[in-house]
């Protein structure tokens, strides 16, 4: 079931028009709306995506592209619009302009259910686990398993069994599948809302700093979680953190969101903690001395 | 053998129980008629609207809201039977009326759901609009309940165990929807983290108003049996009463005041204890005065235990 995402579509790039020039740089195609795939497997892509809070612009025309089973990790400051961008791409809330492609075919979302028609899952910052409820409760939490229609009679023993089974299947250690939610350590909660976001035939996965107030040994669960759901079940994800550190042991790719623009776009090979860390400051020492400037003017 | 008490004593109705077959051993040694047939049926005829109304409570509980009208709805039912049999035959009037009950329940929900008032204070109204509704209808005048006559009458509550026998049954379908199907489990989830279930895709709005229709109709169905069985009806009864019989039940039985946990189960048994309590004490000569006290005292020992329970387990669950 979680295979979906491993099986390739080699002919991606027919899809769109304007295929077949390999040697395009991807920064030529900025706001030009041209669709041209440069013979990557694209799953995941945005064109112009704006969004305005009434005077305040949040987002100015984002480009991403998020390649299958790529990790990708979105930086940027607070309120640089990180969250606002994948809450657009999760069907949470609308952009003013722009367009998303999945697998090169223009998709609108209405809701987060649009979303997931297309397999795209989102795990909030906040987690939306119920602690009250047992792992597998919350592993299926509105994806019942019922029986007899409209009554839905839970069909709870094939839930746990599902639910076990596919907790082996990601290697995650828990105490038990009918263990309540509170009494688990962070890094297990986690884990348990990443497997609820991946279970159906997720092939985007959208995370809002899944690593927040973790321990080391939390984060590891999680890093190794997200690894194997990218290398061994071929899910693409979108990684929010701002820990440089752990986005490099992560992701194949990072993003610089600032200023509602992408300003960055470069393999972690390509690039480092130095060079990111740089870009960041200058930034804020830009717009400290400019701030500086006005008030001298003023 | 360890090992079954522990898991015996990680439930939170265990406790309960306990308390529940002493009372009964300790007064069915007291005096041999608390044991007598008719003390049981008595009995029964007691702990049945309490049990209905704390199994109702529980739905609520479990969404972290409350219905203080639920007591004034049981009370409320019986009476627009009467008024409604004036103009069409009984069967009709008692339907009509459980859907005027079910509208009350709607009305309850959506002023929670879309006006955010809690529902503590929008029941709260409902209650006293209800009381201050009988008192004004009936000019405050004692009334003959309809429909205590016959093969009907005998079924909706003049014989022995019908009282007793409707309200199990609606305590058990309560108990299997919260237990056994995915609208329990939503109201659950939305009582335990609102914004988590919305988020999972849970209606919570529809969850919390489906609830509320839920309460009022099986108080009302029971208050129209209750009324057969009495025979009559008197408009000044305080329907907060029957409430918090209700919710005292649920609370002594492990239900939490602050949603997402709730047991059915529980309930049946504090009303037991309620029942068991309230006709023990008149049997062996205690005055009626002294039952309240002691009610007062028993659901803050059962509520005192239940929390250090809980702690205990909670901790013993950490891995």
């Amino acid at each position: 079931m979680t295979d979906a995402g491993l099986a390739r579509s080699p002919d991606e790039a027919a899809d769109s028009p304007g295929a077949g020039t390999p040697a395009n740089d991807p920064a030529s195609q900025v706001g030009v709306g041209v669709t041209a795939e440069s013979g990557e497997d694209v799953i995941l892509r945005t064109e112009g995506i704006t969004k305005r809070f009434g005077a305040l612009i949040v987002l100015r025309g984002v480009d991403v592209r998020l390649r299958r089973g790529e990790v990708l990790g979105l930086v940027g400051d607070n309120g640089s619009g990180k969250s606002t961008f994948v809450k657009i791409l999760c069907g949470f809330q609308r952009q003013d302009e722009g367009k998303i492609f999945v697998e090169g075919k223009e998709v609108s979302f209405r809701s987060v259910q649009d979303a997931r028609s297309h397999g795209i899952e989102i795990v909030y910052q906040d987690l939306a686990l119920v602690p009250q409820l047992t792992v597998t409760q919350n592993l299926f939490l509105n994806r019942e398993l019922i029986l007899f229609g409209r009554l839905g009679w839970l069909r709870n023993r094939a839930m746990r069994e599902q639910a076990r089974k596919y907790f082996s299947d990601l290697k995650v250690d828990l105490p038990s599948v009918d263990a309540t939610v509170e009494a688990l350590s962070g890094g297990q909660r986690q884990a348990v809302a990443l497997a609820r976001a991946t279970r159906t035939e997720a092939r985007v996965l959208l995370l809002d700093e899944p690593l927040a107030a973790m321990g080391a040994k939390e984060s590891a669960l999680v890093i190794d979680l997200v690894k194997d759901l990218s290398h061994n079940h071929g899910v693409s994800m979108i990684v929010i953190d701002h820990n440089y550190t752990h986005l490099f042991e992560l992701c194949d790719r990072i993003n610089i969101l600032q200023g509602g623009h992408i300003i960055l776009d470069q393999r972690v090979e390509e690039t480092s903690i130095e060079e990111l860390t740089e870009l960041m400051v200058s930034e804020y020492r830009k717009k400290v001395s400019e701030g500086q400037e006005e008030l001298r003017h003023a | 053998m360890r090992r079954v008490v522990d898991k015996a004593f990680a439930r939170p109705e265990t406790t309960i129980f306990l308390v529940c077959i002493a009372l009964i051993v300790y007064f069915s040694i007291r005096n041999a008629n608390f044991y007598s047939y008719t003390n049981v049926v008595t009995m029964a005829q007691y702990i049945g609207p309490i049990a209905v109304v704390g199994a109702g409570e529980v739905l609520l509980l479990d969404l972290a809201e409350i219905d203080l009208s639920a007591g004034q709805v049981l009370l409320t039912a019986p009476w627009f039977v009467v008024f409604l049999q004036h103009h069409m035959p009984l069967g009709w009037a008692i339907a009509a009326s459980m859907l005027l009950c079910a509208a009350i329940g709607a009305f309850n929900g959506i002023i929670v759901v879309s006006l955010k008032v809690p529902s503590f204070v929008a029941t709260l109204g409902m209650n006293y609009i209800l009381a201050g509704y009988v008192l004004v209808a009936s000019s405050d005048i004692e009334t003959d309940m309809t429909g205590t006559t016959g093969k009907f009458g005998s079924v909706f509550g003049i014989s022995n165990w019908a009282e007793g026998l409707w309200s199990l049954g609606i305590v058990l379908i309560i108990w299997a929807l919260l237990k056994g199907t995915r609208f329990g489990l939503h109201t659950t989830a939305t009582g335990g983290n609102q914004l988590g279930a919305a988020e999972a895709g849970v209606r919570v709005r529809n969850v919390k108003i489906l609830c509320f229709i839920i309460i009022a109709v099986i108080c009302g169905f029971i208050g129209i049996i209750d009324s057969i069985r009495i025979g009559s009806l008197d408009p000044a009864a305080p329907g907060l009463n029957e409430m918090l019989a209700g919710v005292a039940a649920a609370v002594i039985g492990g239900t939490a005041l602050t949603g997402g946990k709730a047991t059915v189960l529980g309930t049946m048994i504090g009303a037991v204890v309620l029942g068991v309590l309230e006709d023990g004490f008149n049997l062996i000569g205690i005055s009626a005065n002294w039952f309240i006290l002691v009610e007062g005292a028993v659901i803050l020992a059962a509520m005192g235990i239940n929390v250090q329970l809980g702690r205990v387990t909670a901790r013993g669950a950490r891995p």
